[in-house]
């Protein structure tokens, strides 16, 4: 009876949605203050059927309740009670509840925190968003309705699958739609302003702060997903270009234009037209992405089984959201483009530029995702597009971005000479140009590839040291400021990750007896045995290696290869031993004929600054949305 | 400067941006496409010739053979066998009698020398590029 009344809450949930959608937007319109005042509540009241909806699905895992269908292809009573709830959004039906939860959320929430702002704004933004949100729910009872029954019930569930049995997963999906849903808000915001006409930089003051803490969540869930990629799926890599992985990041791309674009139309009105343009499609993406992840059409990691119906529904949606928000777009945007005057070496010159780069590089992103798609639906055969691609693309679009971000910050709105800007910054220009040069070669082998990814992280890193110092004798630098510089530094402790990884690491398949030893970036690891070890839910035949340097124990590791009992298939699980400066990455492959076995062995130096520079980016996030202008702007409002 | 020739300057150098990015992918797409093949295709002699292509099929029961860190195996759509030989470690869904994805070149022996072997993360998927190998091997089996 418990899961009827999940779907009935679901069901609910949609009519009060369309409420929420379609009448603020009318009453704004037609000027009908009653119906505007509808949209506050109407926009609680599908947060708590969802939040109701969702807690019965949890609890149908929690209790094993295998007639309902979902719970019975995810979940198994053998299951951990913790993954049993990480379960909840291990399918795509779940994830999907997830989605339209979590688009609620930031719904009450704008509804709650922007009570000082226009309420003709305010019910628009919370319309639009009831709009989206019944989209999404008339999807999720259509096609995939997480509380259908199975008759006669399962005596057992088929449980999760053994990748999915980690803490990783219980975080990533949650902070990474976090991430894809709140671009939503700022989307709303800007199909709000257009209905309104009233595009200004009070629009811009308003939505900047929500589309930041989206950027967080964006930011953290992919690194999340690329930290559980590397340790979890036993591929010791730490980023595919795995369509999935694209389909997060190129949003997360037009994000970061966004948040730079943001900033100019805030402070000097400018980018009014460009701003709204990439707030749409910022948005359209992380739709777009949910179209490739759950329609199937791409075949990756993620790909759950494929329903067609569910692929059509989700691209007329897409088609139906992009067409009417460009339509209104090409109607109302206002025609000036660029705003206030501002000469060629100005502040927003350098942002205008970084947003090009940033948008072209999503867009070669996009087109090597979509490609492969775009050449099967033409007849023209089947082919893949390899990272080779976008490596060779991408990186060279970063390269300029990165010289612009050692700049920008320096120069001031408006106008500025680049002579002074230029004369402040030679010493940061002979840091980088020394860390280039002399890295590499401590490091033992000088490529021109490293050079370029040290130059280019200490320039950024220099630049911004010299800037923080002197903002710091100038008087007390606002949260915003040192914000950007945190997160700029991210970067470049993301770019020094990447490239010690991509220059230095070390990789082996090597075939392994008890008692030998193998050698890899100055470590020796030898294999000390390989004993079948019982599991909660499986049997693993776990190695015993032991890491030395010199002669002195490092640390003693534990790669397993388990089998679960409720699937054929076995699960690499690497053991790594962490440390700032390098990864030693153990995992065994298969037995072999002799007794012996396949070990795969890698030496990965600086690999977690790659992970460590997007929590940086996130840090600098949190500190820019806590400026003193938004605190006492919600200190007014609490008043 | 005249505000219309500074627009007019922004406008050129998006252009220029978005020009080489366009030369540059232009010339990665050349270089980095893999295509497809199905093992007919490849028994055919469809198979490109001095580039790295990809196979999908079902690996076939009963050919799997170990020499130390080299794994030999044949994959099949059912109608013709290719030989396959790949060195290092398999991933954990690499069965005989399922379906795998795997990329590299052809050497002169009629040998293709895998660089990389997919197989997917859940043990009832197929590959749609191996189960479209099989149906296509189907289909002109019928028609002969």
């Amino acid at each position: 009876m418990i899961p009827e009344f999940g779907h009935y809450a679901l069901i609910l949930a949609l009519c009060v949605s369309l409420i929420q959608g379609v009448l603020p937007l009318v009453g704004a319109h037609q000027g009908r203050r009653e119906w505007l005042m509808l949209a506050r509540p109407a926009a609680q009241t599908v947060f708590l059927l969802l939040g109701i909806a969702f807690a019965i699905l949890a609890w149908s895992f929690y209790v094993n309740d295998f007639s309902v269908l979902y719970v019975a292809e995810h979940s198994n009573s053998q299951l951990p009670v913790v993954y049993r709830l990480g379960a909840v959004w291990g399918g795509h039906e779940g994830s999907l509840l997830l989605w339209v939860f979590l688009l609620s959320t930031w719904t009450i929430m704008v509804a709650q925190l922007s009570k000082a702002l226009d309420e003709f704004m305010v019910a628009r933004v919370i319309g639009v968003l009831g709009l989206v949100i019944s989209g999404l729910l008339l999807f999720v009872l259509t096609t995939s309705n997480p509380f259908m029954r199975l008759f006669p019930a399962a005596q057992d569930g088929r449980s999760l699958n053994p990748l999915l049995q980690d803490p990783g997963l219980v975080f990533h999906p949650p902070m990474l739609y976090m991430g894809y849903v709140g671009f939503s808000v700022a989307f709303a915001f800007a199909i709000a302003s257009l209905l309104s006409g009233r595009l200004d930089a009070a629009w811009a003051r308003w939505s900047r702060p929500w589309t930041t803490a989206a950027w967080i969540f964006l930011t953290l869930g992919i690194a999340l997903g690329s930290w559980w990629a590397y340790y979890e799926l036993g591929w010791g890599g730490w980023w595919f270009w795995d369509p999935v992985e694209n389909a997060s990041f190129i949003p997360w791309l037009v994000g970061t234009a966004l948040l730079h674009s943001l900033a100019v139309t805030e402070k000097r009105g400018g980018f009014k037209s460009w701003t709204v343009l990439l707030a749409i499609t910022a948005f359209s993406l992380s739709l777009l992405g949910t179209f490739l992840v759950r329609s199937g059409v791409l075949t990756s990691v993620h790909a759950f089984a494929t329903d067609p119906r569910r692929g059509i529904f989700i691209l007329i949606f897409l088609t139906l959201v992009v067409g009417s928000s460009l339509g209104l777009y090409a109607w109302r945007a206002p025609k000036s483009s660029l705003g206030g005057k501002f000469s060629l070496s100005s502040r927003e010159t350098f942002i205008l530029l970084g947003n090009v780069f940033l948008v072209v590089s999503a867009g070669s992103v996009l087109l090597g995702t979509l490609y492969p798609l775009l050449i099967d639906a033409l007849h023209l055969g089947k082919i893949s597009v390899g990272p080779p691609y976008f490596n060779s693309v991408f990186v060279p679009i970063m390269i300029p971005l990165l010289v612009l971000m050692g700049i920008g910050p320096w120069t001031s709105w408006k106008n500025s000479d680049l002579l002074v800007v230029i004369k402040r910054l030679w010493l940061a220009g002979l840091a980088a140009v020394l860390a280039g040069i002399s890295i590499p070669l401590m490091m033992g082998e000088f490529t021109w590839l490293a050079g370029l990814g040290f130059l280019l992280a200490f320039w950024v890193i220099a630049s911004g040291c010299l800037q923080i110092i002197r903002q710091a004798k100038a008087g007390k630098p606002t949260r915003s400021f040192i914000g950007m510089q945190v997160a700029h530094l991210g970067i470049a402790v993301f770019v020094i990750g990447v490239t010690m990884v991509g220059a230095y690491q070390e990789e082996k398949d090597v075939r392994m007896s008890a008692g030998e030893t193998v050698s890899v970036g100055g470590y020796q690891i030898r294999l000390q045995d390989v004993n079948l070890v019982p599991g909660p839910n499986y049997q693993a035949m776990r190695g015993t290696f032991l890491l030395t340097k010199n002669g002195i124990t490092q640390a003693t590791l534990y790669p397993e290869k388990r089998n679960y009992f409720s699937s054929t298939m076995p699960m690499t699980e690497a053991a790594i031993d962490t440390g700032l400066t390098r990864d030693i990455y153990v995992s065994l492959g298969e037995e072999l004929p002799d007794k012996s076995w396949a070990v795969r062995v890698y030496y990965k130096p600086f690999v977690d600054w790659i992970w460590g520079g997007c929590l940086l980016m996130a840090l600098g996030g949190i500190l820019a949305i806590s400026d003193k202008r938004y605190r006492i702007q919600l200190k007014k409002q609490a008043s | 400067m005249k505000s219309r020739h500074k627009r007019a300057l922004i406008i050129v150098a998006a252009l220029v941006v978005i020009g080489v990015a366009a030369l540059l992918i232009l010339n990665a797409l050349n270089s980095n496409i893999a295509l497809y093949v199905t093992p007919s295709e490849v028994a055919a002699g469809k198979a490109p010739q001095g580039q790295a292509f990809r196979i999908g099929g079902m690996v076939k029961d009963g050919s799997l053979r170990r020499d130390g860190l080299t794994v030999h195996f044949v994959i099949t759509d059912l109608v013709k066998d290719i030989p396959v030989a790949y060195t290092g470690i398999l991933p954990d869904l690499f069965k005989e009698g399922k379906g795998a994805v795997i990329q590299g070149r052809m050497n002169t022996n009629g040998e293709f020398i895998a660089s990389e072997v997919l197989a997917k993360h859940d043990e009832n998927y197929m590959p749609p590029e191996a189960k479209h190998a099989l149906e296509q091997a189907q289909k002109n089996g019928s028609n002969k």
